[in-house]
């Protein structure tokens, strides 16, 4: 009787415990056209966060049957994470607005994501509020998973302050070339003004590569993405040339080899980042800023940079669709965009930002520097397998770039190697 | 052929206390198959499979991939890195604690000033939040630290924790130097059952403090040395914090990369669950070839 009991507890407990992991996913047929309230996630940027309350509450005012509730994505490493654990939980909000492009092919594996290009206007709508720098966010079945929203476009801030105390001039600085970036750097190190002339974190996590390599490569290979044609690019000339300079900064104590725990430019300690918009209000309290873009190597390129763009998502956790899809096109309206430039003075994803939006560039000339740069940014490849691509990577940068244990050309000879073998895995996934 | 068998009044007492036995242990046999045997059972299952991690409700194929994913494990010269990290901190990590933790308890069980302040600053650190224990680390060891101001010119290049020969060894001290309270404390339970008649006997034969310490001190708390063994061995097999956070994620070149560490990396970071769970069965049978050759090295001669 006893042991009868035993297992009828047992087998409550684990058909409950499956019960409790399987929450079923809404019809998408039935969700697609299905209206009623919806949650949305922001990031837990301040000035994000306040801009996302003022979008919720207008639309709410003359919504009032299909409310939003909009808060800051749950605690994690990286938002990635957090999204990641709350599609394999079925409680992702209806609409995240901070999805990076590099996790969007994850979610899309985990069956996370709404094809935006389902709605009826769905192509249309991105691809005129985008313009031409939409192409980079389909996805490998042509369809967009994501709207491309808001750009950080990288560039190099300097500290003015630290630049006068080393001796140089902080309305002109010499940061153009290669040559004259590590002459700056020099500089600034040995006259003790700083402890660093640039900080990025030196380690092995796969996105730091978009803080340090990913930009001077944009800038210096006019353009090209990390992969393109189901080709791994970065074992060229650009590729080596951008190698050799950052490992010039790190043997030469320009670049330490240990992360700082912090903000390195805002404490003082490093003269320059590479850092997007989001920054100028950030640093604006405590360093004076100036704004340069990122050297290349003759110092007549540098029209490129990493977009460092965050998309709005849709995920499959929704149950009333078409409500986030109005509220995703109401956030991403000529209006709304301009709201949230003001407020958090990051670049909305749309062509002439400065000539739309002229009041705000006037008013804020430090941010036109970046606007124009928006221009003509370069995105992580949407393919399948993107984190394991810049892991590969990573792990290569480190190794031969950071610490100096192989040459630069045998490192990007064998990240690229890696890649193109990851690359024929995804792409052949028998 | 049968037996007869009488049930007697003492027999059917006993039956009666099993079943109340087996009553209250019921609720635990679930928790131990519930938070422990089903996840470990699933975690195989994952392993033989491609498997990632989907929305619910969603139907995605798990097709059987056999010892695929052990190969992939086998093969990846990261995982073999982490494996050989993890023999690093133990030759390092085991004696230093046990030796460490065997002489301080010996010391604080002897009638010294200060004994109660003593056992507490050393069971300090144990009771810390790592994270806060990592900043300590961090200013003593960072390549602008304390000991590298000390040092000057003589400081290594790179700096301890970015140096590839040296950050595992750095987390080696600091997880004893973390844990070392935990097993003074574990000594001292076990020097109290250490007769005094025993060291009342050495010291009428005439044996020092030395010799008393090796002839009746180490043998007398030889089952708690197997048990601090088996517990520092499964602690360095299940190092994650400290290399995620005093070396920034697994250090130059994976030099301070664990199993463990590369799990979370894999599973989570990277998506591939099955990858990570093939790597975890690795590991308990790695814990549990090292947990018994421990336990059969520390018990010879009983």
């Amino acid at each position: 009787m006893l042991r009868r009991t035993a297992y009828s507890l047992l087998v409550l407990a684990l058909a409950g415990t499956a019960t409790a992991c399987g929450k079923a996913a809404p019809d998408p047929a039935e969700a697609a056209t299905a209206r009623g309230p919806i949650k949305i996630w922001l990031s837990n940027n301040a000035q994000e966060v306040a801009w996302g309350k003022d979008m919720v509450a207008a639309w709410n005012r003359s919504h009032p049957k299909e409310r939003v509730t909009a808060q800051q994505i749950p605690a994690g490493k990286t938002s990635e994470e957090a999204i990641s654990a709350s599609i394999i939980a079925g409680t992702s909000a209806c609409l995240v607005f901070n999805t990076a492009p590099a996790s969007v092919p994850t979610f899309e594996k985990q069956n996370g994501l709404v094809a935006l290009s389902d709605f009826p206007d769905g192509n249309a709508y991105i691809e005129k509020r985008g313009g031409g720098l939409t192409g980079q966010y389909r996805s490998a079945d042509g369809k967009f998973h994501q709207l491309p929203w808001k750009s950080n476009p990288v560039m190099i801030l300097y500290n003015k302050k630290i630049f006068r105390k080393a001796g140089l001039d902080p309305e002109h600085p010499k940061l153009a070339t290669y040559s004259q970036f590590l002459e700056t750097s020099r500089r600034l190190v040995r006259s003790g003004a700083a402890k660093a002339a640039i900080w990025p974190a030196p380690s092995s996590e796969f996105f730091q590569s978009w803080n340090d390599f990913y930009p001077a490569f944009a800038a210096q290979s006019g353009g090209k993405q990390l992969v393109e044609d189901g080709k791994p690019q970065f074992d060229s000339s650009a590729g080596r040339q951008v190698a050799s300079f950052w490992r010039q900064l790190y043997a030469q104590k320009l670049a330490p080899q240990e992360a700082y725990p912090g903000d390195a430019l805002n404490d003082g300690k490093a003269a320059m980042a590479t850092v997007g918009p989001w920054a100028v209000s950030a640093y604006k309290d405590s360093v004076d800023i100036g704004v340069v873009p990122v050297p290349t190597a003759d110092g007549t390129g540098g029209t490129y940079s990493f977009s460092d763009e965050k998309s709005a998502a849709m995920f499959s956790s929704c149950e009333n669709r078409a409500t986030a899809w109005d509220v995703l096109k109401f956030a991403t309206s000529v209006e709304q965009d301009g709201r949230f430039l003001d407020a958090t003075g990051q670049m909305p994803m749309r062509e002439d930002l400065t000539g739309r939006y002229a009041d705000f560039f006037a008013r804020k000339p430090t941010y036109k520097a970046f606007a124009r740069q928006a221009e003509r940014v370069v995105e992580v490849p949407n393919v399948p397998g993107s984190v394991d691509i810049w892991q590969a990577f990573r792990d290569e940068w480190t190794k031969s770039v950071v610490f100096g244990r192989q040459s630069t050309d045998e490192g990007l000879r064998k990240a690229s190697a890696e890649i193109t073998d990851l690359l024929q895995e995804y792409g052949d996934p028998s | 052929m049968t037996m007869n068998l009488r049930v007697t009044p003492a027999s059917r007492h006993g039956r009666a206390r099993s079943r109340t036995g087996q009553l209250f242990v019921t609720p635990y046999v679930l928790f131990l198959l519930a938070v422990f045997a089903v996840p470990l059972g699933y975690t195989v299952w994952i392993s033989f499979h491609r498997f990632y991690f989907t929305a619910p409700g969603t139907h995605v194929d798990s097709p059987w991939v056999g010892l695929s994913n052990y190969r992939d494990v086998f093969t990846d010269p990261v995982v073999g890195r982490a494996f050989l990290n993890i023999v690093i901190f133990l030759v390092i990590n085991v004696p230093l604690t046990v030796v460490l933790s065997l002489v301080l308890a010996s010391a604080l069980n002897a009638k010294i000033r200060f004994r109660a302040f003593f056992r507490a600053a050393y069971y300090l650190p144990y009771i810390t939040a790592s994270v806060a224990l990592v900043a300590v680390w961090q200013f003593l060891f960072g390549s602008d630290g304390f000991v590298n101001h000390l040092l000057g010119s003589h400081a290594p290049d790179p700096s301890w924790l970015v140096n590839s020969d040296l950050a595992m060894p750095m987390i080696a001290f600091f997880v004893t130097w973390k844990q070392l309270g935990f097993f003074v404390m574990l000594y001292l339970a076990a020097l109290q059952n250490v007769g005094k008649e025993l060291y009342e006997a050495a010291s009428v034969d005439g044996a020092g403090r030395v010799r008393q310490f090796l002839s009746v001190t180490v043998p007398g708390v030889r089952p708690a040395t197997t048990l601090v063994v088996i517990y520092a061995v499964i602690t360095g097999a299940n190092l994650f914090s400290e290399p995620y956070l005093l070396t920034g994620g697994g250090g130059p070149d994976h030099a301070s990369a664990s199993p463990v560490l590369l799990m979370y990396q894999k599973g989570i970071e990277q998506g591939h669950p099955d990858f990570a769970a093939a790597l975890g069965v690795v590991l308990v049978g790695f814990v549990l070839v090292i947990s018994l050759a421990a336990r059969k090295l520390t018990e010879r001669g009983n």
